[in-house]
């Protein structure tokens, strides 16, 4: 304690705060640096002052007036993906956020969502049950599959859990698959999920004789849905059994002998976690008016983990915000314009925050866009046809991309060398440190773009779009390791 | 020597690792309301008692009984649902939670309400929770201003060494035991904290009622503190009895120190 002693100086003017350099200075250390941070911190201390109630408005308020601005068909894609993703999300925040649990098999259990309400309500068995009866049993019929799985799995931990569950998953999907051709001892032949074709004409949610089939009216039942689970987990959340499963999480054996009977809990998270996704699943296949098996493989898990991780494993909000990037931005990168700003965008702003100070940040963006015109004019006075062609990206970057990069007459040969170039490039500069690698970002940012727009802007429906989505993950997680709403974790101090 | 009602009793009790002897034939008592030291070299068993004692081990041979009745074979949560609550020589915080988070998680066993109840915050679950949170604060309030105000909502991990020390027998305390097992509580302590600590033991006992047993290394604690003091090596129990008659005992000194300083010439 002597440390903190009368020699080091103490702000007489903030009796609250501790004196600089004793434990309890160190230890505040990162609120400091949290507070510092101009809007973003200004937006973090504004959802801190907010009830959940409020913070829960803040999305599902201006959510609830999307039909009004958007088409019919924009709403689909943006906003109906959105929300089932949100709550799959959720349901795996249970699994893997709250309980640390790690659940590879998860997408598997919005499958038997899925399927099970298309047994329930299709032309399948001729059954047409009412969505109201039919949610609730399919959501608790998946819950306690998950406690099923749960059970032989209770006491894996880490690699080993994730291992038994992707197996599962993986069962899941052969069965479904196969299923078409189940032979019973007295009933003969049985097609339980229409195998490859899976089941289609799955009914519209029909509440109490009321049925949902406009899309408008999708999205309210989703939003409702939405709003009625990210309620529920909060209260559950910050109750003695998420308190238990945060424990779980933190450290097992403490929480063991700190009177929570982990196992019963991991089930209990387990299964909470099957239902949710059961629930979600029994809406995501009327949404779709089918069930097949492809959608509940692999891929939807990663979208799913991709989801809960960007937005900050543990946080509801997170997840929200995650579904959100994960399912929107892809969308939009459909279209070539959308993306052209984006990848122009995405590089400006990565050059403005990261090239310091202001004066060689504008002499770097002056040197690159004289770089450009130079080699551009170059290459028209000495050999013409590498500047034969137009921008096919249209919009107003048009005009002045013209004279500034190069677009080959017959772009394809030489884009794919530049793009391998290009590549090389990147990894030379990663190597790179101070003005060498300012220096020599000049001609790989230019060759980015021209790689851009002669090759990678003509597939922005296929490959463009993920390596455009990945490398923005990849930023993103960079700059937030934690997720966009998470809470950096602390394992050992 | 002890006229007081055994709270905690372990009869001849055995332990073995594959092939090592970690326990042997063990016997001791803790009486209500009694302060009991356990001392003894690295490796001599005495966290391994711990562990046996709180259900992470059962053991080999022998029972251990809690106010009569036997514990071998409870899971650790019913164990310490019995009332045997412990701290961990090497911190086992829950060090992403919040301090207050931590010492309510220790609730959990003295609550009831269900995760529906909670999720629709029916009038038990909002009981309870307030009770927790009465709890939580009663119990930090234990160590004065040491876990007290804005340090409510910080994360364990932000805490001081001492403090986190501190705040593993408040959650301890949060389940509401008879007896509280404290492993080795002032280690990493300077002479003040560990001042501080001989105090807190004292005022456990005095204040909140409860019967301990301790290890501790520390002997200045140990004689500040014991009623009775059980000394081990290689599992077996060698002295018992005050802190001066075992820190006299010569089999003691020689688990201690090795060879006796007679016979090295």
């Amino acid at each position: 304690m002597t440390l903190g002693g009368s020699d080091l100086p103490s702000p007489a003017d903030r009796p609250d705060e501790p004196r600089v350099g004793v434990d309890d200075w160190v230890a505040s250390h990162e609120s400091r640096e949290e507070r510092k941070r101009g809007l973003v911190g200004v937006a973090a201390r504004m959802w801190a002052l907010l009830p959940p109630v409020g913070r829960l408005g803040v999305f599902v308020i201006p959510a609830g007036f999307l039909p009004l601005v958007m088409s019919q068909s924009n709403l689909a894609r943006y906003a109906i993906y959105t929300l089932v993703f949100a709550l799959m999300g959720l349901g795996l925040n249970v699994v893997v956020g709250y309980a640390g649990l790690l659940d590879l098999g998860y997408i598997a259990f919005v499958g038997f969502g899925a399927y099970g309400y298309g047994i329930l309500a299709s032309s399948q068995f001729g059954r047409h049950w009412q969505a109201e009866l039919a949610i609730p049993v399919v959501a608790l019929f998946t819950a306690f599959i998950g406690l099923l799985v749960g059970l032989p799995s209770r006491r894996l931990v880490g690699d080993y859990l994730a291992i038994v569950t992707l197996f599962f998953g993986q069962a899941f999907v052969l069965f479904v698959n196969n299923a078409n051709r189940i032979s019973f001892p007295h009933f003969g032949h049985v097609d339980l999920t229409g195998g490859s074709n899976g089941l289609a004409n799955i009914d519209p949610l029909n509440f109490f004789g009321y049925k949902v089939h406009t899309t408008t009216q999708y999205f309210y039942v989703l939003l409702a849905a939405f709003a009625l689970v990210a309620a529920a987990l909060y209260f559950a959340n910050e109750s003695r059994t998420g308190r238990a499963w945060r424990a779980l999480r933190e450290d097992p054996l403490a929480a063991e002998v700190m009177t929570v009977p982990v196992n019963r809990l991991k089930l209990l998270a387990f299964a909470f976690g099957a239902g949710i996704a059961g629930f979600t699943g029994a809406i995501y296949g009327s949404v779709q008016t089918g069930a097949f098996p492809g959608d509940y493989d692999i891929g939807l898990l990663i979208t799913i983990y991709a989801v809960v991780i960007l937005g900050g494993t543990g946080s509801i909000a997170g997840v929200a915000l995650g579904a959100i990037v994960i399912n929107c931005v892809p969308e939009l990168l459909r279209s070539q314009q959308n993306a052209s700003w984006l990848f122009y965008g995405l590089i400006l702003i990565v050059i403005l925050m990261r090239v310091r100070p202001w004066h060689r940040c504008l002499a770097f963006l002056a040197g690159l866009l004289a770089f450009g015109f130079a080699v551009h004019a170059l290459a028209a006075a000495s050999w013409p046809r590498l500047t034969a062609a137009h921008p096919r990206g249209g919009g107003s970057l048009k005009g002045p991309l013209e004279h500034w990069v190069l677009l080959p007459s017959h772009p394809v040969k030489i884009a794919d060398f530049a793009y391998v170039v290009l590549i090389a490039a990147i990894l030379l500069v990663t190597r790179l440190d101070g003005w060498r690698r300012l220096l020599a970002l000049v001609p790989t940012l230019y060759l980015a773009a021209m790689v851009w727009e002669n090759l990678l802007i003509q597939q922005t429906a296929g490959a463009t779009r993920l390596i455009l989505l990945g490398a923005l993950l990849v930023g993103l997680m960079n700059a937030r390791p934690q997720g966009l709403l998470g809470t950096p974790r602390v394992e050992i101090v | 020597m002890s006229e007081r009602p055994r709270l905690l009793e372990l009869t001849n009790v055995s332990k073995a690792f594959g092939g090592l002897q970690v326990i042997v034939n063990l016997d001791l008592h803790v009486g209500e309301g009694e302060i009991v030291s356990v001392i003894g070299p690295n490796g001599a068993g005495k966290t391994t008692l711990f562990n046996l004692i709180t259900g992470i081990f059962e053991p080999d041979e022998g029972d251990i009984l809690l106010g009569g009745t036997s514990i071998v074979g409870l899971e650790p949560h019913q164990i310490t649902n019995r009332g045997v609550a412990r701290t961990f020589q090497t911190l086992r915080l829950f060090l992403n939670m919040t301090v207050k988070e931590n010492v309510m998680a220790a609730q959990y066993g003295r609550t009831k309400a269900t995760v529906f109840e909670s999720m629709l915050r029916l009038p038990r679950a909002r009981r309870e929770e307030r009770e927790i949170n009465r709890l939580a604060e009663e119990k930090l309030g234990f160590f004065g201003q040491r876990l007290m105000g804005y340090r409510w909502e910080q994360p364990a991990y932000s805490l001081s060494y001492a403090n986190r020390r501190r705040l593993e027998i408040a959650r301890a305390m949060a389940t509401e035991p008879r007896i509280l097992l404290l492993d080795e509580p002032a280690a990493g302590m300077n002479p003040a904290e560990t001042h501080e600590i001989t105090e807190l033991i004292g005022k456990l006992r005095e204040e909140g009622g409860y019967t301990i047993l301790v290890i501790e290394h520390d002997m200045h604690v140990v004689e500040g503190i014991s009623d009775r003091v059980i000394a081990l090596d290689h599992g077996v129990k060698i002295a018992e009895g005050t802190f001066e008659e075992c820190a006299t005992d010569e089999r003691v000194i020689e688990a201690y120190l090795g060879l006796r300083s007679a016979d090295t010439k």
